[in-house]
C-alpha cells in the first residue's frame, strides 16, 4: 500500500462518485417534485449528471472545492508523512483533472495551479487510541461555503433567545438567506456552542454523517426531524426554482460554551455532497 | 423548448419570459470574478466581438489540454452569479451581451440593466458539471489564462443545446425575487 496512491484514489472517489446515501436522497427528491415543474427537470438533470460523472470518471461539479482532510492516526505515526502524501496526491489529482486548481494566493491573486498553498489542503490531525488510521476528505464547494454563517444568541432581529427554540430560528433564517445560492437541495450542519472556531468546526464535521443518521440524543434528533420538515416547507426548492425539496438533511451537534458566549454556526453544503473516508488497518485500505 | 442560436437579436430576448426553457447553441464566453472586474476597469477591446450578441457564462471550468495544444472542457457547471452584481448591468450594456448564464440569480441592479439593454438571465443547473461539459463542442480561444488562472480566464467556447431556464427576463421579472418573498412569508409562520 502506497499512501499517496491510496489518497489519490480517495480524492478521485470523492470527486466523481457520489455516495449512495446522497444519491438515494436525490432520487427521493426527484420523485417528490411535480411532473413538468422546473424543479423536476432540475432533479432529473442532477441525477443524469451523477451517473455520467461516475461513468466518465470526471468531476461531477467543476468546483471541486476546498480540499479538507481529517486524519485520525495511532500513536507513533508522523504527521509530516501524511502531509507529504496528501500534497503529492493533490498535485496528481489536479494533473488528472479530478480536481480544478483551487488554491489562490489571497494577496497576489495568483492561482498556484496545483492545489497546494498556505494551509491548502487543510488537514485536521487527531491522534487516537485505535490501531488503525482513518483519513476522511471533504471537497467543499465555494458557492455553498459562502452561504454558511455564524450567529450569536440572543439574536434580536428574530427574537431568538438562548435555547433550542432560538437555535431553530437561526437555522431557518440561514436557509432562507441562502435561497438557491448554495446549490439546493443542500445539507445543513449546525454547531451549537464552543468558541467561534470550534463552533464552525463542529458544524462542518457533521457532514461526515450519513443522510438519515439521527443524533443519538433524542432532543437533538427530534429537532433535526422538525427542521428537516420545516425547511422543506419554505418552497425554495432545487436551485431555488421553487419546489418541495430545499434540504436533504439537517445534522445538529452541541458542545460546551463560555457562559458569556452562545455561538451557532450553520454550514451548508450543496447537493454535490462530496465526502469519502478510508481506513488503513494492517496495511489494508478500505473505502467508504 | 425554445432553441436559441448566437448571435441573438434583441427581439428574440424580449420575447422570452421567466420559466421558459431554452436550448442554446453558438458562442459563449466564460467570465467570473476577475473577468467582470477587468471588463469594467480596463474596457478591453479584444473580447468585444465574441461578446456582442452572445452570452457570458459564470463558470470556472475543469479543462484538459491535448498534445496538440488544443483544449477541451471536462466539467463546466455554473458558479454563483451574485458576486458579479456590482458589475453585471454595466458589462451587459457596454459589450451588448444578450444573456447572462449562471446560478442563484442576481439583484435589482442587474434586473434593471437587463431590461434597459435587452438581455436575460439564464439559469444552468448548478453542480451538473459533467453533463454541461458534454454540450461544449469546442474551445475556440482562451485569454488571460496565465494571469487569472484556469477557473478565472476568458474561455470562448462553442456550445450545442446547452439546457437553460430563463429566471430573469428583459421585462423586469425575476423568479428569484418571487421565491425569496414567498419563502420569507412561510418562514414568518415557522418561527
Amino acid at each position: 500500500m502506497e499512501l499517496k496512491q491510496s489518497v489519490l484514489e480517495l480524492i478521485r472517489r470523492a470527486a466523481v462518485d457520489l455516495s449512495p446515501d446522497v444519491e438515494k436522497a436525490l432520487v427521493d427528491a426527484f420523485n417528490r417534485e411535480d411532473e413538468g415543474a422546473p424543479a423536476k427537470n432540475v432533479m432529473k438533470t442532477i441525477l443524469e449528471n451523477v451517473v455520467m460523472a461516475r461513468k466518465e470518471n470526471s468531476p461531477m461539479c467543476q468546483d471541486t472545492g476546498t480540499l479538507i482532510f481529517y486524519i485520525d492516526y495511532p500513536q507513533g505515526e508522523s504527521e509530516k508523512n501524511f502531509r507529504e502524501a496528501i500534497e503529492k496526491a493533490a498535485i496528481e489529482a489536479t494533473d488528472l483533472q479530478y480536481l480544478r486548481p483551487n488554491a489562490v494566493h489571497s494577496i497576489t491573486g495568483k492561482n498556484s495551479g496545483n492545489n497546494i498553498g498556505i494551509n491548502h489542503p487543510f488537514i485536521h490531525f487527531h491522534q487516537w487510541e485505535k490501531p488503525e488510521t482513518r483519513i476522511r476528505v471533504m471537497l467543499k464547494g465555494g458557492g455553498s461555503e459562502n452561504v454558511g454563517t455564524q450567529y450569536k444568541l440572543p439574536y434580536p432581529p428574530l427574537k431568538a433567545g438562548r435555547d433550542l427554540k432560538g437555535v431553530r430560528k437561526l437555522v431557518i433564517d440561514a436557509v432562507v438567506q441562502a435561497q438557491g445560492q448554495g446549490c439546493a437541495p443542500g445539507i445543513i450542519g449546525v454547531g451549537i456552542g464552543g468558541d467561534r472556531v470550534a463552533s464552525y468546526m463542529l458544524s462542518k464535521e457533521q457532514f461526515f454523517r450519513k443522510i438519515g443518521q439521527r443524533h443519538p440524543d433524542k432532543v437533538l434528533a427530534d429537532l433535526e426531524i422538525d427542521l428537516y420538515e420545516s425547511l422543506n416547507k419554505l418552497g425554495i426548492g432545487p436551485m431555488g426554482f421553487g419546489g418541495k425539496t430545499t434540504v436533504l438533511d439537517v445534522f445538529l451537534e452541541a458542545q460546551h460554551r463560555h457562559p458569556a458566549s452562545f455561538f451557532v454556526a450553520v454550514s451548508y453544503t450543496c447537493w454535490a455532497f462530496r465526502r469519502k473516508s478510508m481506513t488503513i488497518k494492517n496495511g489494508e485500505v478500505t473505502y467508504d | 423548448m425554445i432553441k436559441l442560436k448566437t448571435p441573438i437579436s434583441e427581439q428574440d430576448i424580449r420575447n422570452l419570459k421567466v420559466g421558459d426553457e431554452v436550448l442554446l447553441s453558438g458562442t459563449v464566453v466564460t467570465g467570473r470574478d476577475m473577468v467582470h472586474k477587468y471588463l469594467i476597469d480596463e474596457k478591453p477591446d479584444f473580447i468585444r466581438e465574441d461578446l456582442k450578441g452572445s452570452m457570458i457564462y459564470h463558470c470556472g471550468p475543469v479543462v484538459k489540454q491535448h498534445k496538440d495544444g488544443s483544449w477541451s472542457f471536462v466539467s463546466a457547471g455554473p458558479t454563483t452569479s451574485s458576486r458579479e452584481e456590482p458589475y453585471q448591468a454595466d458589462v451587459v450594456c457596454e459589450y451588448q451581451i444578450r444573456g447572462v448564464i449562471g446560478k442563484g440569480g442576481m439583484g435589482q441592479k442587474t434586473a434593471d440593466g437587463l431590461k434597459k439593454c435587452g438581455a436575460a438571465y439564464f439559469h444552468a443547473v448548478g453542480g451538473a458539471g459533467t453533463l454541461i461539459a458534454a454540450a461544449v463542442k469546442k474551445v475556440k480561444a482562451v485569454y488571460k489564462m496565465e494571469e487569472f488562472g484556469t477557473p478565472e480566464a476568458f474561455w470562448v467556447i462553442e456550445v450545442e443545446d446547452f439546457p437553460l431556464v430563463v429566471t430573469m427576463d428583459a421585462h423586469g421579472n425575476s423568479l428569484h425575487k418571487e421565491v425569496l418573498e414567498k419563502s420569507q412569508k412561510v418562514a414568518e409562520g415557522l418561527y
